[in-house]
């Protein structure tokens, strides 16, 4: 089949289901009011609190929600065929996260611009907010843990992309200061340390000088490493004490200094990434030659394929974002729709190219079955296949494919990159607020709690051992990253059925997506860590056994929480008329 | 076709100021909080270090300190912490 078709047709049911279904949330059961006085301007204090142009909103909702992951699942569930993938994008995307994204918004503009985690603890109580604060936490210790091994399997797999991205550092710097101690204009700027990253990644990617390629360093993938490790194992080793130790820095500056200045670069990033796979597309006109539909998997996609397509078919981190500074910034209600639903409809423009590009990449079905043997392969397969896919996609636009795939690879680090370090400042935070609630006063101290936030998250990538030795064992975390991320949404989906059942509105828009994805997601975490990691399962392994448990206890918790409130068995007493 | 680029290219500026003023926005209102606080500290209970600091002052005050009390029609000094005459 046709791969611009499939694009036309994946776009035309993202077009459809902003158009129709969203106007019907938005207007039937939302029933939002353009008069309503949002938190903007009701609380407006120029800092949070800002009116901002829908366009612009969505902009800056967009860049903060979209990231590597949506490009990573799909390249993995590819694995079962592009059809299951490609369906699960297209109406997770219309009737999971668009309601979700919107959802998050609209009753946090509801609701004095409150974060998700505040509007649990008035809507199921004081443990609701402390449920959600763990899950945010094994979310940002996954996320940590599976970027982290991410960008040290590609700067392993695509030397050439190291430089470029070390060049970003102090560049970016650099930016910071000038834009904010020189109140420089930073659209010029940032375009300018664009083309240098991009230039670097020429050089680097045509002389092997520029390389910094550890595995080469230590005599080749046959060397001997560290104490006693392999080439690949130790590279991958400092790779990730190199990123910890820079995330560390990262996470503790003030923002303006790397952080803001980075997603500068970064958001342009997106926009170039977009227009060369969606431009190349065009100019290549590929046919899809990965199968349809996989015959005979190893594990079945019934329900693996709904958590592994977690960003870009429904997730709840773009509830953080909706509910944490988006519906604090919405000038007018009736505006949610567009950057809470659109936004989510966004990401699965993202994870529509990345199907794609994985899809036109192989020459027949033989050769994608060599490369998608199994599960497991196909798990530490995919993110080399998208670049590879990619840079064949750049070479419609006459982009060398050596190139191509160094700038790739750059762009899904400096993804990576974003979302590390502001995972690890969002744990940060967290641990500081669970410390405070816990009275443990020391983890409330910036370096105590990034200290553990680190330590955790480099242990976890560190010990899970793969079939391939030290580091290898990183994409085992993948499922349980998205298992975490699909409850997260869970519990969204639950908080907006709530509201709209005490506000009398027609609430299985919310509900029914909610039970599915609880459901697939129950049943995948228990065929998992009961099946596989446990000691009597097939791959056992105590570390992921252990997290898998702990997931699967707060799993359960939500369902029979929500179960008792959606029934009414369950009540808030105190604050049960206080929202809405 | 130029005024349209011209207005995407200022959206697109936009996008990218948003986060930044928010951010200028809240360093500036940290400031403010903290000058706030150091001058109605002792109004919330919170004892004022510039109090105790200005002790150093006294010996080169007090001079002057006196010429202005007797300028300002006042015999004695008005305050018990000052003591020139």
């Amino acid at each position: 089949m046709n791969a611009i078709l499939v694009a036309i047709i994946g776009l035309i049911v993202f077009a459809l289901g902003y158009r129709y279904y969203s106007k019907f949330v938005a207007e039937k059961i939302f029933k939002l009011d353009p008069n309503y006085v949002t938190p903007a301007h009701k609380y407006k204090d120029g800092v949070d609190f800002v009116p901002t142009n829908k366009f612009v909103l969505w902009g800056h909702h967009f860049t903060s929600v979209a990231g590597a992951a949506p490009i990573l699942g799909p390249a993995i569930a590819l694995y079962w065929g592009w059809l299951p993938a490609l369906l699960w994008v297209l109406l997770g995307t219309v009737f999971a996260a668009g309601v979700h994204d919107f959802g998050t918004l609209a009753i946090s503009v509801r609701n004095k611009g409150q974060s998700i985690g505040t509007i649990a603890d008035k809507l199921i109580g004081k443990r609701g907010k402390i449920l959600f604060l763990f899950i945010i936490l094994i979310l940002v210790l996954m996320v940590n843990a599976v970027f982290a091994w991410v960008i040290a399997n590609l700067f392993i797999s695509y030397p050439s992309s190291v430089l470029p991205v070390l060049f970003q550092i102090p560049l970016a710097i650099t930016i910071g200061y000038l834009v904010y101690k020189k109140n420089v204009r930073m659209l010029v700027p940032s375009l300018i340390v664009l083309a240098i990253m991009y230039f670097v990644a020429i050089l680097a990617a045509q002389n092997e000088v520029l390389q910094i390629d550890l595995v080469r360093y230590m005599g080749g993938e046959d060397g001997a490493g560290l104490f006693g490790l392999g080439a690949v194992s130790t590279a991958f080793m400092i790779w990730i004490v190199f990123l910890m130790v820079y995330c560390y820095i990262a996470s503790t500056l003030p923002v303006w200094k790397l952080l803001q200045p980075r997603d500068f670069i970064n958001s342009h990033q997106l926009v170039v990434g977009l227009a060369i796979l969606y431009l190349g597309l065009l100019f290549t006109n590929p046919e899809m030659t990965a199968p349809v539909y996989n015959d005979n998997p190893d594990k079945n996609w019934l329900p693996l394929l709904f958590i592994t397509v977690a960003c870009g078919a429904i997730s709840g981190f773009h509830g953080l974002v909706s509910s944490g500074t988006s519906s604090k910034q919405l000038n007018k209600e009736t505006d949610a729709r567009f950057v809470g639903y659109f936004g989510a409809v966004g990401e699965g423009i993202l994870a529509l190219i990345s199907i794609l590009t994985v899809a036109t990449f192989f020459a027949n079905t033989d050769d994608f079955f060599a490369t998608y043997s199994s599960f497991n392969a196909a798990n530490g397969a995919g993110l080399g296949v998208f670049i590879e896919g990619a840079a064949v996609l750049a070479g419609g636009l006459g982009i060398p494919p050596s190139v191509a795939a160094t700038i790739v690879s750059v762009i899904v680090v400096s993804f990576a990159a974003t979302t590390l370090d502001t995972a690890v400042r969002l744990m940060r935070y967290i641990i500081a607020e669970l410390g405070s609630e816990y009275n443990v006063p020391a983890l409330t101290k910036t370096h105590v709690a990034t200290t553990v936030a680190v330590l955790s998250s480099a242990a976890l990538v560190l010990i899970p051992e793969g079939p391939n030795g030290f580091g290898s064992g990183g994409y085992l975390i993948w499922p349980l990253f998205g298992t975490s991320n699909q409850l997260l949404a869970g519990i969204s989906l639950m908080l907006i059925s709530i509201w709209l059942k005490r506000n009398g509105r027609n609430y299985a828009i919310a509900l029914i997506p909610m039970v599915f994805l609880m459901v697939m997601t129950m049943v995948a975490l228990f065929q998992q860590v009961f099946l596989e990691w446990a000691w009597w399962g097939t791959g056992s392994n105590m570390l992921l056994f252990i997290l898998g448990a702990i997931i699967f206890v707060f799993a359960l918790w939500i369902a029979l929480t929500s179960y008792s409130v959606i029934t009414g068995k369950y009540d808030n007493p105190i604050d049960k008329n206080k929202v809405g | 076709m130029l005024d349209k680029m011209k207005k995407l290219i200022e959206y697109y500026e936009e996008v990218l100021n948003m986060p930044h003023r928010t951010e200028i926005a809240r360093e500036l209102r940290n400031e403010d909080d903290l000058f706030l606080l150091l001058l109605y500290s002792e109004m919330i209970g919170i004892p004022n270090p510039v109090y105790y600091y200005t002790l150093e002052l006294y010996p080169y005050m007090i001079e002057k300190f006196h010429d202005w009390h007797l300028r300002m029609g006042m015999d004695h000094s008005p305050l018990s912490g000052i003591r020139c005459c």
